[in-house]
């Protein structure tokens, strides 16, 4: 455990490194060889559903788990034999974990006096973090007479109160209710920028990490599928899992039946069209490949022209269901091959215009740019 | 309509609600508060040789009530040196069996709350399984061990590190090994039961904020397990200071529990009044670790979740 002295090439080195990282738990492997660099200041959310190891991965950054194999280096410093009380980490936990025979004010403080400062420097540092997430004039009560959102604030105080290099969040918004959940999103977003600490924030809700994340990872079975901004994941997912993880998607199993210099051309059987994408991926003709295709981004027209078999980009079908959902409408479209379509339409003309489409025969079209070609 | 509503909550006159309450408190009043009156009756006589071998409360004479309240039990019981040092003495011995009875019930419970699922039920077994034997038993059982020519005097002797038996019974040490041995599952229990429902993720948080291992005991398991102790050591402090068989069988000859001195007046004395006057001011020593007791059961009852 050795800091490196700082040159102008640490300053692009990642903050936090995860090398190979596996825990099993017996023969089972909840995290296998995952490496990931974390850089510092930004809010890295790792996304994925129960038991695709993301927790798993938090503790043993934490320190509360030892790695099977591999190494966590946090700037530069070997994390291996470090205990969790020596670690410049905090956590935030999903139960929060106040101290129920503590107020507020001592739970806060709890941290500070574990370093040893004195009494008047710990009373203010309790005060200025109180006043950063708006909880001073609770300083005084017990944590069972906090409603879930006042004790999610306290957690996150006592766990900035010790102004950590790295702060852990586990399913930081899991408990609270919607409206809570947004505005809490954008206080998290406004206190990162404020303290510039970097984050890194476990959860299964798609939504908070597209909100908070700067960059995310995908896990799924202990494995990172991929990392990359929440645009790069959805709009250019690297395989299906992926695509089908982050908000919904039509896949469309096809061949390749041309490859041209910028463009690919998929013979689909399963819609019954020709697909024509710009070209993205590594193949051959003939290889099985997957078009990725976004609700929002496919093109809903009353039957208007005569249908062709295999047109190009384009599909015949019939509004089966209708959703409602206020800003937008989901419809679940079945197409002439027995495929069922999923389109979101926006509600310009409210729902009078959306009651009309049920059982209406329609034509589905999208652009080239529109699908995202997948391998596997 | 809502009236109706409300009034149903109410418990009318005669409920089975009420009835059901009804039975135990009953039980206490026939079985408890009227024996507890009739001890109080007899302190206030003047002991007779007679049967029952004290005056009556109140005799008649001419058709009018005369009181017959004898006060000189109660002023021999606080004047005379003798009870006040028993007094005094079983409060001690209470006391520091209370405190043994902690210092090593605490890290049994401990361990047992931290044991896995399959050794918890066995290790609480072992420590309940000696009450299905019996009580007497288990105090002769030291006497056998404890004594002059008993197995811990034998077996010293034998390995050469004494050269005459220790005298072991019949002295102080002999009684808190009794006591505590007797009473230490009523004080790992209420701590078990404490001790069991801690959050694991509290100890999580503290390592996290830079706490040692024994930091995080002492700042956020001990206070947590006050209500335990308190229960516990109630337990153990209460019976223990009347306790009567412990310390005729094991413990010391010159200097007697406040139990045994009770039994000697009523039946060695066969002084009913001062007999009684001795139990009714144990209770009234004791009243205030009882009142503890109550306040701390009902507040480990408010803050179960």
């Amino acid at each position: 455990m050795n800091a490196q002295p700082s040159t102008p090439a640490d300053a692009a080195a990642p903050y936090i490194r995860l090398q190979a990282v596996s825990k099993k738990f017996g023969e089972f492997a909840a995290v296998d060889t995952v490496s990931l660099e974390i850089r510092r200041g930004e809010i890295f959310c790792l996304l994925g559903g129960s038991g695709s190891g993301k927790t798993t991965l938090l503790r043993m950054l934490a320190g509360f788990e030892t790695p099977s194999a591999g190494s966590i280096y946090i700037d530069g410093e070997d994390m291996s034999a470090v205990p969790p009380y020596e670690r410049p980490i905090n956590m935030m936990f999903q139960s929060y974990a106040l101290f129920p025979h503590m107020n507020v004010e001592k739970n806060v403080a709890f941290g500070l006096e574990q370093e040893r400062l004195g009494r008047p420097e710990i009373r203010r540092r309790v005060a200025e973090i109180l006043e950063l997430v708006e909880m001073s004039p609770y300083a005084g009560r017990k944590p069972h007479q906090l409603s879930g959102g006042q004790r999610q604030r306290v957690a996150l105080a006592r766990a900035l109160a010790k102004r950590p290099k790295l702060l852990l969040l586990d399913e930081p918004l899991a408990a609270l209710d919607r409206k809570l959940r947004e505005r809490t999103q954008f206080e998290l977003l406004n206190i990162q920028e404020r303290l510039g600490v970097t984050f890194i924030v476990v959860t299964h809700d798609q939504e908070e990490a597209m909100t908070l994340a700067t960059r995310m990872g995908v896990m799924d079975r202990g494995q990172i599928v991929q990392v990359g901004t929440p645009a790069e994941i959805y709009e250019s997912p690297v395989n299906r899992f992926v695509a089908d993880f982050i908000g919904s998607v039509n896949l469309l199993e096809g061949r390749v039946a041309a490859l041209g210099a910028d463009e690919l051309t998929i013979s689909c059987d399963s819609a019954g069209c020709t697909i024509r994408a710009g070209r993205q991926v590594e193949c051959a003709p003939g290889d099985t490949v997957w078009a990725a295709i976004r609700p929002e981004k496919i093109v809903l027209a009353s039957e208007g022209s005569a249908a062709e078999t295999h047109a190009e980009n384009r599909v015949r079908g019939k509004v089966r269901e209708v959703a409602y959902m206020g800003d937008v409408s989901i419809c679940l479209v079945e197409i002439d091959s027995g495929k069922t379509f999923r389109v979101t339409l926006p509600n310009r003309s409210g729902i009078a215009a959306q009651r009309d489409l049920r059982h209406a025969t329609v034509t589905l079209s999208w652009e080239t740019e529109s699908p995202v070609i997948l391998t596997r | 309509m809502e009236q109706r509503e409300q009034d149903r909550v109410v418990p009318r006159r005669f409920s089975a609600r009420r009835l059901v309450a009804g039975i135990p408190a009953l039980w206490l009043t026939v079985f408890f508060l009227v024996p507890f009156l009739i001890v109080l009756k007899i302190s206030f006589s003047e002991a007779r040789l007679a049967i029952p071998p004290y005056a009556p409360l109140i005799t008649w004479r001419h058709g009018l009530p005369v009181p017959g309240i004898h006060l000189a039990g109660y002023a021999y019981l606080f004047t005379d040196p003798l009870y006040l040092r028993s007094y005094l003495y079983s409060v001690m011995v209470a006391a520091v069996s209370t405190l043994f009875c902690l210092l090593i019930g605490y890290p049994m419970a401990y361990a047992i709350a931290r044991a896995s699922d399959a050794w918890r039920s066995f290790l609480l077994m072992l420590i309940v399984l000696p009450f299905w034997t019996s009580f007497l038993l288990r105090v002769y059982a030291w006497i056998g061990l404890l004594q002059n020519d008993g197995l811990i005097n034998d077996v010293l002797l034998r390995l050469g590190l004494i050269h005459h038996p220790v005298t072991l019974l019949q002295t102080d040490f002999s009684l808190y090994v009794g006591i505590v041995y007797s009473y230490l599952p009523f004080m790992i229990l209420p701590l078990y039961a404490n001790l069991e429902k801690h959050d694991m993720a509290l100890l999580e948080a503290a390592a996290d904020l830079g706490a040692r291992p024994l930091t995080a005991f002492l700042r956020v398991t001990l206070p947590q397990s006050l209500p335990g102790i308190a229960a516990g050591s109630l337990l153990v402090f209460i019976p223990t200071v009347g306790e009567y068989v412990i310390p005729t069988l094991l413990g010391r000859t010159d200097q007697i529990m406040i139990g045994r001195m009770l039994s000697d007046e009523f039946f060695d004395n066969r002084d009913w009044p001062v007999a009684s006057g001795v139990a009714i001011l144990i209770l009234l020593a004791l009243v205030v670790p009882i009142v503890l007791l109550q306040r701390v059961e009902r507040s480990n009852l408010e803050t179960a979740e």
